[in-house]
């Protein structure tokens, strides 16, 4: 029996580390770990409700403008705000546009180097290579002469001796099945994604200004103005062209690319839809408003909790059973620390209990993480892109029930199979297919908006903090690409008077719960096999199979009380 | 175009480039400095060395949004950066090893490459009970930082976080956060690239001199480069006549805002903060926050979060600043107290203008941006 520790867990966004006990070249226990605080929402007290989304979206930098969205949206539920169907759609475009990106990222530059041996690329040969692309895609990249140049570029890095950020890879390891050639291939599109999404996130720029960290959003609307006849506006004619060419460029990507790689990758290594399974309990909020936002009805993705696997009903969210947990994490509940309680009622009070630094293992039977452990009528629950295409599948929307099905007929596998790290894997791929290609749609309905002058972008009516009421409080959801994202707002006086966001890696990378139940990274890691304990490729696989975001995870809520002890440095 | 040099085919062979692709891209990094011609061979040389500059990017009290940002440069692009023109050794948003393997890793480089190497830092770091806010493999962001950093030939902190606390310092500050700067005094050839997050063009400015000159370009009291944030954006903004005509945006989306009129009402921060923005722009020079329709909130400028918000909230007037102010007055002012500090535009003169900057900045009281910092 061992103790293996992987710290940093590395290709992921922030500071994870897990401790896992392995038996026989098994996993039988794990704990998550986030080891790093900021304090963002005790920060946000006291300041402007119209500007907490610039506060907000700096919890994390590569979902950038996720936590944006969700603080409008909870401040304009409190304020009983609508805003104009145009902002409706260039939030939609945004938001969609953030996951495609986030997604592509994701699977080849956070995830693939767990499947992809990259020095074994150099045995390749370029012509098999580019008979094995042509034979999975159209894609024009992929003659014989791209992929010796791709290949020579590997062999004069390696010859170097100056491996750069593949230095330390487990490169040779017994669990890299892919041949020479997929190997090569996917080289080769690691460095075409990289390519891609500097320039698919231009519609951010359009759109936000920038990106990372966009800057156009209101409560109350867009700062995007729209006008048919004003090279000044926003959005013009000329911008919906460049939109809508960037979004078809997209779908071109995900379709020849993205989709057939994952596709050949899953081929060679089927019996990770055995493994990595976890909860089996998943949840979303629900996504795209394609109306109101106060009816999921319409979201374009829909709403609603499976619980134990169980695909032949959806439960429906109530936001009020949503609680959260500080038993084994790093802060302190008044009233003790065995009960959860709800965002409207929580309590941020950091202590440090763990082990003084540098320290070898964390106290895992103590308290052993920054992030709290978040519950649905004290389950946990799995959130994320495989969350969200269950929940859609089971509630029967037609597109992804079509989707889903034709994609489980190519593999050869059950519905079942989908319970599994190969299964998120597939359901974030088939989910960008589904937005990239939804899209354009609606880069099209702002285009006929556009040009039938519907031009209304903002909602002003209660811009001015003098008409609101003197306590007022709200919560805004929104499926981030990670999973179901929550802030919750209480404003007094014209001020935040408490602010907290329970976000996707807090339900799947949160420790365990009063009652001992382990968070969804946790669960995921039982019987992950792991040859090789001084090389734990096996558990990166699983771990990064729900692509962890640890800044995210790790916030204060609430601060009811509370007052902070240190003084401003 | 001069005659490339005599190891220049060896090279070439080495890194797997044609000679016709290099070429192309000695002229890309010639132009990214904006330097004359003649620099061409120096870029070459540096280019060609056997062994590549090896760097470390250190993330602590992060968002990883300056990491996302570095992602999106393109002159160079990120891969020419990783592969071609530094050995990237660690960084834990990309790095294909994890856990010892990578800790090994960022170890092996303080070891074999002391005082050679370059750190980038990204994040905030916690100085308070003793740094347990942010730890990796079990050690402090502070101990990591004073190890690492302190071993480097340069250290670059990207971001406001990693300039000066950022966000995470922001009031009430819980985790008793610090720029690198502050929670680790006195390191050698330190930069800082503030900015939320910090624009990628400007970082890779900054890399490609290094590369080049082994030195980092002129800087001002914060030790940001002139270059970079030298200048005010409202001196530079696109929407500035509208300014100076007194068409401003009167509410959001009103026929003003339609029309690209002035900000400043909303809340703009433009007045008051420097950085390239409105000339360097975002992801391939596609826009930048105000262009698209939103004001500035001084995100380059000395603990902005603090400082300059609410960012709804209009500039008070101040001496030689206001609405009703002539817009002549206000550009006497800000070019007027640090006219010869500015290097002219964005990154163009960084090397000649060098010594000139330099004696320039030192004359200058206070950097532009920093009122109320």
């Amino acid at each position: 029996m061992a103790r293996i520790v992987v710290d940093p867990v590395t290709r992921i966004e922030g500071h994870l580390r897990i401790e896992a006990q392995v038996e026989g070249g098994m996993i039988s226990d794990a704990w998550s770990s986030g080891t790093m605080f900021r304090g963002i929402e005790l920060i946000l007290r006291g300041r402007d409700p119209r500007e907490a989304w610039i506060w907000a979206q700096r919890i994390c930098g590569v979902c950038t403008m996720v936590h944006a969205l969700a603080s409008v949206n909870a401040v304009e539920d409190a304020l009983g705000i609508e805003v104009p169907d145009n902002a409706r759609l260039v939030r939609n475009i945004i938001a969609a546009t953030q996951t495609v990106q986030d997604h592509v990222i994701h699977f080849y530059h956070l995830h693939a180097l767990d499947w992809v041996d990259i020095v074994s690329a150099l045995k390749a040969d370029p012509a098999k290579t580019s008979q094995l692309a042509q034979s999975i895609s159209n894609w024009p990249m992929s003659s014989e002469k791209y992929f010796k140049s791709v290949q020579d570029r590997v062999t004069a890095l390696v010859a170097s001796k100056q491996l750069s950020l593949f230095g330390a890879g487990y490169w040779g390891h017994p669990a890299y099945h892919l041949p020479p050639e997929a190997n090569l291939m996917a080289v080769a599109h690691y460095l075409e994604a990289l390519q891609f999404q500097k320039e698919f996130i231009r519609i951010h720029a359009v759109l936000g200004g920038k990106n990372p960290h966009l800057q156009t959003f209101l409560v109350g609307g867009m700062a995007t103005v729209m006008d048919p006849n004003e090279p000044g506006a926003t959005v013009n004619p000329e911008r919906i062209d460049f939109l809508l060419q960037v979004a078809k460029s997209a779908q071109s990507f995900v379709n020849q690319v993205y989709i057939p790689d994952v596709l050949a990758v899953a081929g060679f290594y089927r019996d990770w839809f055995e493994r990595g399974e976890g909860l089996g309990n998943f949840m979303s909020y629900g996504a795209y408003p394609q109306g109101s936002i106060k009816d999921p009805a319409n979201f374009f993705l829909a709403r609603g909790i499976i619980l134990n696997r169980d695909l032949s009903k959806v439960h429906p969210v109530d936001p009020a059973n949503v609680t959260e947990y500080v038993t084994h994490s790093w802060y302190e509940y008044s009233g003790g620390d065995q009960a959860a309680k709800h965002p409207f009622d929580g309590e941020t009070n950091p202590k440090y209990s763990g082990p003084k630094p540098p320290y070898e293992f964390l106290e895992v039977d103590q308290k052993y993480s920054w992030l709290k452990a978040p519950r649905y009528q004290d389950q946990p629950m799995e959130v994320g892109p495989l969350a969200r295409l269950l929940v859609a599948y089971a509630s029967g929307q037609p597109d992804v029930k079509a989707l889903v099905d034709a994609t489980l007929t190519k593999l050869k596998a059950p519905p079942a199979a989908l319970f599994s790290t190969l299964g998120r894997i597939a359901a974030r791929a088939l989910e960008t297919q589904l937005l990239a290609n939804r899209l354009t749609g609606w880069v099209e309905e702002l285009g006929n908006n556009l040009a039938t002058g519907n031009l209304r972008i903002h909602n002003g009516e209660k811009w001015d903090p003098k008409s609101w009421p003197k306590t007022a409080r709200g919560f805004g959801f929104f499926e981030a690409p990670r999973g179901s994202l929550g802030h919750w707002v209480e404003i007094e006086d014209q001020a935040i008077k408490n602010y907290q966001a329970v976000v996707p890696s807090t339900w799947n990378a949160g420790p365990r719960d009063a009652r001992g139940q382990r968070g969804a990274y946790e669960a995921a890691l039982i019987k992950t096999p792991v040859a090789d304990p001084d090389r734990p490729l096996e558990l990166l696989r699983t771990i990064h199979s729900f692509d962890p975001c640890l800044a995210c995870a790790v916030h204060v809520v609430d601060a009811r009380g509370h007052t902070c002890s240190r003084a401003e440095a | 175009m001069r005659a490339l040099r005599g190891t220049l085919p060896k090279a070439l062979s080495i890194r797997g480039v044609s000679r016709r692709e290099f070429v192309k891209f000695c002229n890309l990094m010639v132009a990214t400095l904006a330097l004359p011609p003649r620099y061409l061979s120096a870029v070459e040389k540096a280019l060609t060395q056997s062994t590549r500059p090896v760097l470390v990017w250190l993330e602590f009290q992060d968002c990883a949004g300056n990491s996302e940002s570095m992602l999106r440069t393109s002159n160079p692009t990120v891969a020419e950066f990783v592969l071609d023109l530094f050995s990237w050794e660690y960084h834990e948003l990309i790095m294909a090893g994890a856990g010892k393997q990578a800790e090994e890793a960022l170890e092996r480089v303080v070891r074999e490459h002391k005082g050679e190497y370059i750190a980038v830092v990204e994040g905030a770091i916690p100085t308070a009970d003793g740094g347990v806010y942010c730890t990796i493999g079990g050690k402090t962001a502070l101990e990591i930082a004073k190890h690492v950093c302190g071993s480097a030939a340069a250290n670059i902190a990207v971001g406001a976080c990693a300039w000066d606390g950022g966000l995470v310092r922001a009031n009430p500050n819980p985790t008793g956060a610090l720029g690198l700067q502050e929670a680790v005094p006195g390191l050698k050839n330190l930069i800082n690239l503030g900015g939320c997050p910090h624009n990628p063009a400007n970082t890779a400015a900054v890399l490609v001199h290094y590369l080049t000159f082994h030195d980092l370009p002129a800087l001002d009291q914060y030790s940001r480069p002139l270059f970079a944030y030298g200048n005010i954006i409202h001196d530079q903004c696109e929407r500035r006549a509208h300014y100076d005509a007194g068409r401003f945006v009167e509410e959001w989306g009103d026929e003003g805002h339609r029309k690209g009129y002035c900000l400043y009402k909303m809340g703009c921060k433009g007045p008051e903060a420097t950085y390239n923005c409105p000339t360097v722009r975002w992801n391939d020079g596609t826009s930048w926050p105000v262009k698209a329709g939103h004001g500035c909130i001084a995100c380059a400028s000395h603990r902005f979060w603090d400082t300059k918000s609410p960012f709804y909230k209009r500039l008070p007037s101040v001496p030689g600043f206001g609405v009703d102010v002539t817009a002549d007055e206000i550009g006497w002012v800000a070019t007027g107290a640090v006219a010869a500090a500015m290097v002219a535009q964005v990154a163009g003169n960084m090397v000649r203008d060098k010594m000139r900057a330099k004696k320039a900045a030192e004359k200058a009281s206070e950097p532009l941006d920093s009122r109320g910092a």
